[in-house]
């Protein structure tokens, strides 16, 4: 994919922005010098970008994230270099949104900024196993709640659709229609299908744009 | 593969819930559990159901007894802080003999503590946990799938024996995200002849109430409700043995901690030692069975916990302290890695302590 200098991932909470952003950042990586993580989830206390800290450091990529992430203090709190984000344009971003239209109001503190400079790719995260999201049309009225919350349009899909640990081949296989009908529906293309790095051999003739992750790491 | 999604535990637990017939959820916003009441109040309003955000914990468990009064389906849930607030109504509900489920999504304690993981509300959930003499039945999932079908489980058995259930979960099973099929019977609601619904002039009032002015009465009612205890204990008892038959090292654990023991036990195997593990489902009634089973034949237990060894006197006790029962635990929102079990298992195996 040809990336913006900033990519935003959103999208209906548990659609796995996090996995997807950590590893576009990766990607960026091997391109740019200076690439930054922006982790601006103000609702999930868990299982965040800093679960990647170590790997960030390791690459040499910055991450902006709230002070209280992973500790017991559960407060929406944003980091305070969120700015930076706008700031330091020779620097590429990619922001990790929190869920839902919640997830979203995060961004109107810089949403402005990253409409003028516009340079940027709005993406919409979807996994059609998540039980609040199994129609195209339960993803349009999500998707129009973030945009109204955020203020920034979306321009671009991320199929994303997985069962976790029981994901294989044919899981991402039976997703691809539903990612069409959501792109149709929305008028958005879809930019690329995000799989676990282990599948990508069997399904890059078969899937156009597919993008092997590794995901981060659960406790148990 | 099609029918299955993926969710976190307390999401399941909330749409094990509706499946279930339960059109009623009252609660107070609290981390670890807050995708309950949020898929809670999402869901509700679309199938004619209804969402409560109360002014309090208080609040929400005295609605709780209302609507159970009524004979329906209800549920609240909290995380630790909370189901102590909750204690009061609890006692309430056990008094008057009301089916209800009560979710507890543990965190670290005591006090406000934080917002990690933790099993230290064991003592609360199995004795009681309010005032008087009662009990619950508690549920321990160990996975999403079980957060779906203990709560359907809960529902079941609450109604039967006219009693609240809790399914005692903690922060990273209700967090966590797994796949989860709904794809099981639901047994239809039994009838409740004793709920207030109205006589229609066509029988006598029913009462619900936890007041007895005549302390003789009080006492007949707390001797038939401990006679219904016994049969639950015969017959509700659950748990899931893994490896145990011949082990040499028992490990004791439920919920989140039994899967990291799992772990520990595989391993310990790998290496030769003869490693099993006994996982209760239901921590009240306790099963004590495999525990007199497993004394037959095993060195040493170990009761691995979040906690500073709670279960572990259900387990001396189950075990009749007749080989050592240690201790392997974490506390504060930390879990304990397979590594620092098998150390433990190691240690037990060599005949240390």
């Amino acid at each position: 994919m040809d990336y913006k200098r900033i990519t935003l991932l959103s999208g209906h909470y548990g659609s796995g922005k996090t996995n997807v952003a950590v590893n576009m950042a990766m990607e960026l990586k091997k391109e740019y010098e200076r690439v930054t993580v922006a982790d601006l989830d103000i609702v999930n206390p868990y299982f965040r970008t800093l679960d990647s800290k170590a790997d960030f450091d390791h690459a040499g990529i910055r991450l902006i994230v709230s002070e209280y992430a992973n500790t017991n203090l559960d407060v929406p709190a944003l980091p305070q270099e969120i700015y930076t984000i706008v700031d330091d344009t020779l620097a590429h971003v990619v922001i990790d949104v929190g869920g839902d239209e919640r997830g979203a109001l995060a961004l109107g503190r810089i949403s402005d900024r990253i409409r003028e400079e516009n340079d940027y790719e709005m993406l919409l995260v979807i996994n059609r196993f998540r039980p609040l999201t199994r129609t195209p049309e339960d993803v349009l009225v999500v998707m129009r709640e973030i945009e109204a919350a955020g203020g920034i349009p979306f321009t671009g899909i991320v199929n994303d659709s997985n069962l976790g640990a029981e994901t294989d081949a044919e899981t991402v296989r039976s997703s691809l229609g539903f990612a069409q009908e959501v792109s149709k529906l929305t008028g958005l293309p879809v930019v690329m299908t995000a799989v676990e790095e282990e599948l990508y051999e069997e399904l890059k003739d078969e899937i156009p744009d597919l993008f092997p992750m590794k995901l981060q790491k659960r406790p148990v | 593969m099609a029918d299955k999604v993926l969710m976190k535990g307390n999401e399941a637990i909330a749409e094990a819930a509706i499946i279930a017939g339960c059109r009623h959820y009252f609660g107070y916003p609290i981390t670890p559990q807050t995708e309950i009441a949020a898929y809670m109040a999402k869901q509700m309003p679309k199938i004619g159901g209804t969402f409560l955000q109360a002014e309090s914990e208080i609040a929400a468990i005295n609605m709780v007894y209302g609507v159970s009064s009524a004979g329906k389906r209800v549920m609240t849930s909290s995380s630790s802080p909370g189901i102590s607030l909750k204690g009061e109504g609890i006692s309430y509900l056990a008094g008057a003999d009301l089916p209800a489920l009560i979710v507890n999504a543990q965190r670290g304690g005591p006090g406000l503590g934080g917002i990690q993981p933790s099993q230290s509300d064991y003592f609360q959930a199995t004795r009681g946990g309010g005032h008087g003499d009662y009990h619950l039945i508690v549920l321990t999932p160990a996975s999403v799938q079980e957060m779906a079908e203990l709560t359907i489980k809960g529902f079941e058995l609450a109604d039967k024996y006219r009693m609240p259930a809790m399914i005692l979960a903690d922060g990273t099973i209700g967090q966590m995200m797994e796949p989860v099929s709904f794809d099981f019977e639901v047994a239809p609601q039994i009838e409740k002849p004793w709920a207030t619904t109205g006589t229609k002039m066509e029988r006598k009032h029913n009462i619900v109430n936890s007041l007895y002015l005549d302390p003789a009465t009080l006492e007949v009612k707390n001797i038939e409700r401990y006679e219904r205890y016994k049969i639950v204990e015969e017959n509700e008892t659950m748990y899931e043995e893994y490896m145990a038959d011949d082990a040499d090292i028992v490990l004791a654990a439920f919920g989140i901690a039994a899967r990291v023991a799992k772990s520990a036990v595989n391993e310990a195997r790998k290496q030769g030692i003869k490693a099993g593990l006994i996982r209760p489902i239901t921590v009240w009634p306790f099963p004590k069975a495999p525990f007199k089973k497993a004394v037959e034949h095993c060195k040493a237990i170990i009761s691995v916990e979040l906690s500073m060894g709670q279960m572990i006197e259900d387990v001396k006790l189950a075990s009749e302290m007749k080989v050592p029962v240690t201790l392997t635990s974490r506390v504060g929102g930390m879990i304990p890695t397979p590594n620092q079990i098998l150390e433990d298992i190691k240690k037990a195996a060599e005949g240390g302590r």
